[in-house]
């Protein structure tokens, strides 16, 4: 078996030869991944400030952002990974009393309570599970004989299902079934056996129905049935899917061109610089704009595989695995949800949609991949 | 190892699964989507066309078209109309009524995403207002319309009449060419000519492609097919002669129609007390509609063409050239006149107006010139309703005229078969009696009097009335309806004894020859409102003001070729002598007597209005006015 490959080739070396430190190496830099992440932002920015109608505002607010959320990265990547894990249990079980605050004194909109209001400083807890579920999975799984067995998968499943249930009642579906997969995710880089991968996916089948009988609120539905026949509500809930699916096809293989697009510049679009922001790239530069954009993420999705492959311990392979995945998981359900593939959830397009809070979360995230891929440096194979 | 492995081969399959979507939206798709976002952005928006302008014979602008901002919504870009009214209001004074005119107008059929006014006539500053606040107005528009504007007002309100909003009715009625050529106008004719000529008027709607963003703003024009306006049109009317009649009818009730002889074009058309036309068109208030319409004085009556009088003595140098054109007397036939008429075997007494008569050998040119109605009377007995009737209708009594206005009455000049039908009763002598002297059944219009009277004095040539003069550049053509063969001695005759009314001795007008440069020929005209019992006097004094009898004149000048013709009834104003005959004077002054600007005139009134025509105008009218 791989993971028994693996587990032999666990380094004790502390022995291991000392290669010369480099400047990167010493700031704790994966320098692949930053120049990615650089390139991916700008790209993000120059179609940010097209899909907010030429927006100074917009763009100042973002790069504010990017600038914290670099900061974040790199404080991030000064952690050490046995510190992470150390503090794992506090982490996650903070991230779960503030989901519970949020029952009691959260304030929110449109019917859902999310947020948190701390002398006038607002913050969604939802965004701190988003790292402190694989965190707190990968630091318990890290410590178990792999694969795990029922019962550990038994105890994982309850440290995902808390939180995920606390986000669903508040209520954000989208949200909670992202923290869910993250979760799944490092179960899965934890070599989750595939009998136990298919009876899920057999009972999720089963449980379908009767979800949607008791489980899901009217909203949800309606998403649901709006994706599958968007032509029925043109004016209503499928005017979004509609005209983001006009966007996209009529940006043909060239794009309109930067500024041009008249689906985002004359407001047909709706939340053009939000969720919906990838409609704006594929109008304005088409399918090889596209196609540059899934290069960029799948780059970054490789290099954090590689960070992964090449972790110092398991409990940073799994997390590496964890957040690069659940990353791409980001992606697909935005763009999923965007060309009309899937249900429209709030989920925005990894660092191109405007949105501090998103982007934060991810360099920080990111943060610890560069952790991660440094601390492997020190070490020699 | 093999857990990474796995989840590359996820992220590559799941991502081609998107690559493969984009290619089916962006590739295979490509041309649907083209058309789908085009014909999101892209609005065809007809461009109303700009109504033809009236002018009069002296090319002074009648009807114009005046830019205008209105405030209006579109139901189906507005979230709310409720709270869109209320915050507009917030920023604007818009008054109940505008509301509640809004709503109705709401209520009505109308075409989807059509702009529905809200309120006329914004200023400089309430349209800042709005522009500042756009951001909270969605679907509020302002919009620069042309609106119809008269700028005289109630001068031409009877003849030009006015347009207003496309009602209900209208627009249901509307076939689908119409339907398209009305897409960018919200109004249309209603009365007068501008109901008449509508489609002259109306010109041919344009169309533009624009684009326009999610709510419906237009952000630029793409294509543009420019409208055609509508058709000019040039009035005989004369805007001097109007006001003369205007002001000299002043605070009576009274209309006053002058011909010009040769064409049939109308020179005046008048009819008061007016209203002015301009409230009609943005839609009348609730209360100026009540209290125009609710006036005893019906000042949205055009008596001018649907006021019906009794004709009374207007019609006797028609009738006195009937009885000589068919033999029933000569010039040389006498009636002796005690002051009465009676027929054989009957014992009631036919009254003249002069209660001791005109004497013991009156002939016709003294019936005519004094009004006699005892010769009349026998006069009318001898011939009969079988002469009279059809020698009146070829000077177009009892049926229309054909006057490009619409809604003009018929009168009534009776006839056997019409007393059979209407009445149920076979014709009496005594019928012929009354009608010899214009009464009993008999009923005219003042502009069926204009037109028996520019019939006598083109000694038959009866001509349709038309207030039309030219269509864009393109002279109507003079329409003659009939005409009729009289012996000139009989014309000549009844033309001297026209004169004589005006010139004579003892004639009934003569009051008003004073000072003329020129000889007239006309007659006057007292009509019974009430029936007076045979034993009763007529007392002006005891009745009420209106049941007063109706002053009449008719009249050509110059009499020895005549070039003006008019009728006037003033209402309740008793003697046609007095009342009426005055006011054809003037209007036969402001057309044949070169008006000199500034000169000291009797009417200094009416200068500032001649100098406002301007030069050419002037020009023109002495040009004219000289030939005499």
């Amino acid at each position: 078996m791989s993971s028994q490959d693996f587990l032999r080739r666990m380094p004790e070396a502390s022995h291991a030869l000392r290669k010369p430190v480099g400047i990167w190496q010493r700031l704790h830099i994966d320098l692949p991944l930053l120049v990615m992440l650089l390139v991916l932002t700008a790209y993000g920015l120059v179609v940010l400030y097209s899909a907010s109608g030429e927006n100074g505002h917009y763009i100042k607010r973002q790069s504010v952002f990017f600038v914290i959320a670099y900061f974040a990265m790199f404080i991030t990547a000064q952690i050490k990974m046995q510190v992470l894990q150390r503090w794992a249990p506090w982490f996650y079980g903070g991230g779960v009393l503030l989901l519970v605050l949020v029952i009691f004194f959260g304030t929110g909109a449109k019917g859902a309570q999310r947020w948190l209001s701390v002398g006038g400083f607002r913050f969604q807890p939802s965004e701190v599970l988003k790292l402190a579920v694989p965190i707190a999975v990968a630091a318990y799984l890290a410590r178990r004989l792999l694969p795990p067995g029922l019962k550990h998968v038994f105890v994982v499943l309850v440290l995902i299902g808390v939180p995920t249930v606390l986000i669903m009642r508040q209520p954000d579906l989208g949200t909670s079934l992202l923290i869910a997969a993250s979760g799944l995710i490092v179960l899965f880089f934890a070599g989750l056996r595939w009998r136990y991968i298919g009876g899920a996916f057999a009972a999720v089948l089963m449980a379908a129905w009767p979800m949607w009988q008791f489980v899901l609120r009217d909203y949800q539905k309606q998403r649901i049935l709006t994706l599958l026949s968007p032509e029925a509500d043109k004016l209503g809930a499928g005017w979004n899917i509609i005209q983001s699916k006009t966007a996209i096809g009529s940006g043909g293989v060239d794009g309109k061109g930067w500024l041009q697009g008249t689906q985002s510049q004359l407001d047909f679009l709706p939340e053009s610089h939000t969720d919906f922001i990838i409609a704006v790239l594929a109008e304005e530069f088409g399918l090889t704009g596209v196609l540059m954009l899934l290069a960029l993420y799948i780059l970054v999705i490789g290099r954090g595989l590689i960070i992964g492959l090449r972790a110092q311990d398991t409990f940073s392979r799994l997390l590496a695995g964890g957040i690069t995945l659940t990353f791409f998981v980001y992606v697909f359900v935005n763009i999923g949800m965007v060309t009309g593939l899937l249900p429209v959830v709030g989920v925005p397009l990894p660092l191109v949609s405007h949105g501090g809070t998103s982007i934060v979360t991810l360099m920080t995230g990111f943060g610890m991949l560069m952790a991660i891929s440094t601390e492997r440096r020190r070490l020699t194979i | 190892m093999h857990r990474v492995v796995v989840a590359a081969a996820l992220v590559v399959g799941l991502l081609s699964i998107l690559v493969a979507r984009f290619y089916n939206l962006q590739v295979t798709h490509y041309t649907d989507y083209v058309t789908r976002s085009d014909r999101n952005r892209v609005h065809v928006l007809p461009v109303p066309p700009t109504r033809g302008l009236i002018y009069d014979r002296n090319n002074v602008l009648l009807a114009d078209n005046r830019p205008s901002y209105t405030l209006s919504i579109i139901k189906e870009r507005a979230r709310d109309i409720e709270t869109t009214i209320s915050v507009l209001r917030e920023l604007v004074p818009i008054s109940d009524a505008d509301v509640e005119k809004f709503r109705k107008r709401l209520r009505q059929r109308r075409r989807p995403f059509e702009a529905v006014p809200l309120r006329y006539r914004l200023t400089e500053e309430e349209i800042a207002r709005l522009a500042v606040n756009e951001y909270r107005l969605q679907g509020v528009e302002v919009e620069a319309q042309l609106v119809r504007h008269y700028p005289h007002g109630e001068l031409f309100a009877h003849s030009i009449g006015y347009v207003g909003r496309i009602n209900d009715r209208e627009l249901a009625a509307f076939d689908e060419e119409e339907y398209g050529r009305y897409s960018g106008t919200h109004t249309i004719g209603k009365v007068g000519l501008e109901k008449q000529y509508e489609n002259l008027l109306l010109g041919d709607v344009g169309n533009q492609n624009v684009e326009t963003n999610a709510r419906g703003r237009v952000l630029r024009v793409l294509e543009r097919t420019d409208p055609i306006p509508g058709k000019n049109l040039q009035l005989f009317l004369d805007i001097y002669l109007q006001q003369v009649a205007f002001e000299a009818l002043g605070e009576r009730r009274g209309a006053v129609v002058a011909i010009e002889v040769q064409t049939g074009g109308v020179l005046a058309l008048v009819s008061t007390p007016s209203y002015d036309p301009n409230l009609f068109v943005t839609g009348i208030s609730f209360k100026d509609y009540r209290e125009l319409n609710e006036s005893l004085d019906l000042p949205l009556f055009n008596r001018s063409l649907q006021g019906q009088y009794p004709a009374a003595s207007t019609v006797k140098p028609m009738l006195g050239l009937a009885a000589l054109h068919h033999k029933v007397i000569d010039t040389d036939y006498k009636v002796r006149d005690p002051g009465y008429y009676q027929l054989k075997g009957d014992d009631r007494l036919y009254r003249d107006w002069k209660k001791r008569g005109h004497g013991r050998r009156v002939d016709l040119l003294q019936a005519i010139a004094e009004s006699c109605d005892t010769f009349y009377y026998d006069v009318a007995y001898k011939m009969g309703i079988d002469v009279m009737s059809p020698f009146g209708r070829h000077f177009g009594l009892g049926s229309r005229t054909g006057i490009d206005v619409p809604n003009e009455r018929r009168g009534i000049w009776p006839s056997r078969e019409w007393k059979r039908r209407a009445r149920g009763l076979p014709w009496f002598p005594g019928d012929s009696l009354n009608m010899g002297i214009g009464q009993g059944d008999v009923l005219v219009t003042p502009l069926q009097l204009a037109v028996m009277t520019q019939t006598l004095a083109t000694r038959g040539q009866r001509s349709r009335p038309r207030l039309v003069q030219a269509v864009g550049n393109r002279p109507q053509e003079v329409q003659t309806v009939g005409k009729i063969d009289v012996n000139e001695e009989h014309w000549d005759y009844i033309y001297d004894a026209m004169e004589e009314v005006v010139h004579g001795r003892r004639g009934t007008a003569q009051r008003i020859r004073r000072g003329a440069s020129y000889r007239m020929a006309g007659k006057t005209g007292t009509a019974q409102v009430v029936g007076i019992a045979q034993d009763e006097k007529y007392d002006s004094e005891k009745l009420a003001e209106r049941q007063r009898d109706h002053a009449l004149f008719i009249g050509f000048a110059p009499a020895e070729a005549p070039r003006i013709a008019v009728a006037v009834v003033v209402e309740n104003a008793e003697h046609g002598s007095s009342a009426a005959a005055p006011i054809a004077r003037k209007m036969f002054d402001a057309y044949l007597v070169p008006q000199e600007v500034g000169s000291g005139s009797p009417e200094d009134s009416y200068r500032p209005l001649r100098r406002s025509i301007g030069d050419v105008a002037t020009a023109n009218s002495e040009l004219g006015r000289h030939e005499l």
